[in-house]
């Protein structure tokens, strides 16, 4: 799938294994596995696609589809601290958009990417369901609300 | 609960934990010890309240002193004041924003004066991680009664006669489906329960499972118990934590109190339930996706017949409901069908939960009977637009929904009404917008969100969507043209026609109803290139007012792309040829010279 090829640690890869098999490998488990698997490594590269393909008896090309059916999964790393902007409608009519706006700018990056020094990544959500806060926005667990343009920064200086 | 005098009640729901509510629980809890009155007040940590707007909240009972944004340094005047030297602290009480009146009881609030609370009646009024609450309101005393007093056909019977129906958008009746499960004969059969809630703006369903999420367990079992099944399975979104956790805790005490796994109250009925867990697909929250997802495939829905109800998850019979619905069985059982059909209006019984966002004051979770009005909800309830804006739409249904206006104002609300006006009910995400709103960007926003949450099975919604979108896309860029508006509304009507499943044949309403009723805004953007709301920026054009330019050069320098010419010390003009309407000029005029049309 990819052409670079990741080395995964191997208590990582024996951990995975071990999840797996708490499964009973059934193939039916497989979402749960991956929720799994992406909690060990936070990402699921093809390598660790591969892992699950094998211990589950599914074909590769299904796991892939999973993986890229469904929108918490990602095969690219995030950064130390992923920011995510909520983009529910509760949030986009009071202004979300201006607030993502102002994240892309400062951290001169696209949503979905890193920042070169690994720091930050930027995405997009659909609801928290902390619509009385919107504008919303989410860092690793953390929870900003009513977030404005102006108050990115400060945001930011908090992880910095 | 009785033991104690007084109780604090502390919203625990994620709106207001995530305003750091937990840290004001310790601080209270801090507070009382140092006072020698832990043994006298409980604090309790409840699920939402409902008015998230003004979280924190904190309640006090018995008095029902409502105390809103709450801080943790609060804590000690409320311990000090409030419960030892019983003066209620002032500033954190509820002000009416209309009569600027603060509110002493959190009954005399219009928040809460018109709502009726059957699926949250105990959201913010027990501790949900703890049974003994639940059970002291009624909690699994319906179950009781089922399998004790009522033959399952019997209960089937009164959920049918109380015209419940489904609560997750497609208003089936619930008694019906239940029926359907029950009479097929199979080895196995499935209760499902629906907590894939995906629309945005819609928390309600969040809400139950965060603040009583044994109503659902409950109520699952009572549906085992009628469809003869044993297993019931809670499909539930991983973004949603607190619900999962609180979730767990609570399967984990009813299996503790025997009111889940074998002999259940020793009737001999076996019952248990199993969390799977959702990965964010939209689309999963099609019973038929659902099911898919569940059986660790992609969520894409397929045709039906077969109904899960005959053949569902692993092929097996199985009841899906959604949160809310089970959330209204047991006060059905235990009050009674009449009760329950007595509320609401003739084909929508009971209430609905909306989840009030957008532009108006009170955000936050309303339950009221089927029937009141839009604008009880919004202008009584919601406390109206905020900052005095003027209303100019709301959006019910989700992304998959209409959009309402004011001549919608005073339609009583059910599940036929709304879908009469071009909209829907959807899981009762209400969305509401000020004049500041351009309808035809919403409307493209609603639309990008299908777009991305398609599942791409079948072509009209893969394919047709996508084009819509492209040519809303056209016309907030000033390129429309009035023939854009006929493919738009045709390609809107094959796409409702012939998709293959809810998602698809919902998903261009809010193009369709935006176009029914705000088709001055279209126009506008395809004939004079001009968006009246001032929101899309290709259709503005800045200038400089020559009156108030000094001529300092700022606005030229601050151009990133040099559209802006002038000497010093004489007006300065801009080339809209050039010009990226990045704002920048305008923010850094001081002399309010710049303005944007």
């Amino acid at each position: 799938m990819s052409s670079i090829q990741i080395e995964l640690h191997e208590n990582q890869v024996k951990e995975l294994v071990e999840v797996c098999r708490s499964f009973n490998n059934d193939p039916i488990e497989l979402i749960n596995v991956l929720h799994k698997a992406q909690g060990i490594f936070g990402y699921l590269p093809a390598e660790v696609q591969e892992i699950v393909s094998r211990e589950l008896n599914v074909p590769v090309a299904k796991v892939y589809g999973v993986v890229t059916f469904y929108s918490f999964f990602t095969m690219l790393p995030k950064g130390q601290n992923p920011i995510s902007i909520c983009l529910g409608t509760a949030c986009y009519v009071r202004g979300a958009e201006k607030v993502l706006d102002e994240f892309k700018k400062k951290l001169k990056i696209a949503v979905g990417e890193t920042t070169p020094d690994g720091k930050f990544s930027l995405n997009c959500l659909r609801c928290v369901g902390a619509c009385g806060l919107a504008p919303v926005v989410m860092v690793g667990d953390r929870t900003f609300g009513r977030v404005s343009p102006d108050g990115v920064q400060q945001i930011l200086d908090e992880y910095v | 609960m009785v033991t104690q005098k007084m109780n604090i009640m502390v919203c625990g729901g994620t709106g207001c934990k995530s305003s750091n509510s937990e840290l004001i629980v310790t601080e209270l809890r801090r507070e009382l010890q140092e006072n020698g009155l832990a043994d006298e007040v409980q604090v309790v940590q409840t699920g939402c309240f409902g008015f998230c707007e003004k979280g924190p909240v904190v309640k006090i009972l018995p008095d029902n002193t409502f105390y809103v944004t709450v801080t943790p340094e609060d804590a000690h005047e409320i311990i000090a004041e409030h419960i030892i030297k019983g003066r209620k602290v002032h500033r954190l009480l509820f002000k009416d924003p209309v009569t600027e009146e603060y509110i002493n009881d959190s009954k005399g609030m219009n928040f809460y004066k018109k709502q009726l609370r059957i699926a949250l009646r105990n959201c913010g009024f027990i501790n949900p991680e703890n049974i003994d609450e639940a059970i002291a309101r009624d909690g699994y005393a319906a179950l009781a009664k089922c399998l004790t007093e009522y033959t399952p056909a019997e209960v089937v019977d009164i959920i049918k006669k109380s015209g419940l129906r489904g609560r997750g958008g497609g208003g089936f009746p619930t008694g019906l489906k239940w029926e359907i499960t029950a009479k097929v004969k199979a080895d196995q059969k499935y209760v499902i329960c629906n907590a894939d809630e995906g629309d945005p703006g819609a928390f309600m369903d969040r809400s139950i499972l965060e603040g009583d999420p044994h109503s659902v367990i409950e109520a699952m079992a009572i549906n085992g118990y009628c469809t003869g099944s044993n297993k019931g399975l809670v499909y539930i979104r991983a973004e949603y934590p607190l619900a999962i956790e609180r979730l767990k805790i609570a399967i984990n005490q009813a299996h503790e109190s025997g009111l889940l796994g074998k002999d259940i109250l020793g009737t001999g009925f076996d019952f248990d339930i199993e969390l799977r867990y959702g990965a964010g697909a939209f689309v999963c929250g099609e019973e038929t996706a659902l099911i898919h997802s569940m059986e660790g495939k992609r969520g894409e829905p397929t045709f039906k017949p077969p109904f899960p109800s005959e053949e569902g998850y692993l092929g097996k019979p199985s009841n899906v409901n959604n949160v809310e619905t089970y959330a209204n069985i047991s006060p059905i059982i235990l009050k009674g069908s009449d009760w329950f059909s007595s509320i609401g209006t003739e084909k929508s019984k009971g209430t609905k939960v909306f989840a009030l966002a957008g532009n108006v004051n009170n955000v936050g979770l309303v339950e009221v009977p089927m029937g009141t009005t839009l604008r009880e909800v919004i202008f009584e309830i919601g406390g109206g637009i905020r900052n005095g804006k003027k209303f100019k739409a709301v959006q019910t249904g989700g992304p998959s929904g209409g959009c309402l206006t004011v001549k919608h104002l005073d339609l009583p609300i059910d599940y036929d009404n709304l879908i009469a006006s071009g909209s829907m009910m959807g899981s009762g995400g209400m969305i509401v917008v000020d004049e500041d709103t351009c309808m035809v960007s919403l409307a493209k926003f609603y639309l990008d969100f299908t777009v991305e949450e398609s599942c791409g099975k079948c072509s009209p919604c893969r394919i047709g969507n996508k084009r819509m979108s492209e040519i809303l896309e056209t016309i907030t860029k000033g390129k429309g043209t009035p023939e854009d508006l006929d493919r738009l509304r045709n390609l809107g009507e094959v796409i409702k026609d012939t998709s293959l499943c809810g998602l698809g044949q919902t998903s261009p309403n809010p193009v369709l109803s935006t176009m029914a009723n705000f088709m001055n805004e279209y126009e506008a953007h395809v004939i004079d290139h001009k968006c009246p709301a001032g929101k899309c920026r290709d259709l503005m054009t800045y200038r400089i007012e020559a009156e108030n330019c000094v001529g300092c050069t700022a606005c030229a320098r601050v151009c990133p792309v040099s559209a802006i010419s002038g000497e010093r010390k004489e007006v300065h003009t801009i080339d809209t040829s050039i010009c990226i309407k990045c704002g920048a000029c305008m923010e850094k005029c001081k002399f309010n010279a710049v303005f944007v049309s």
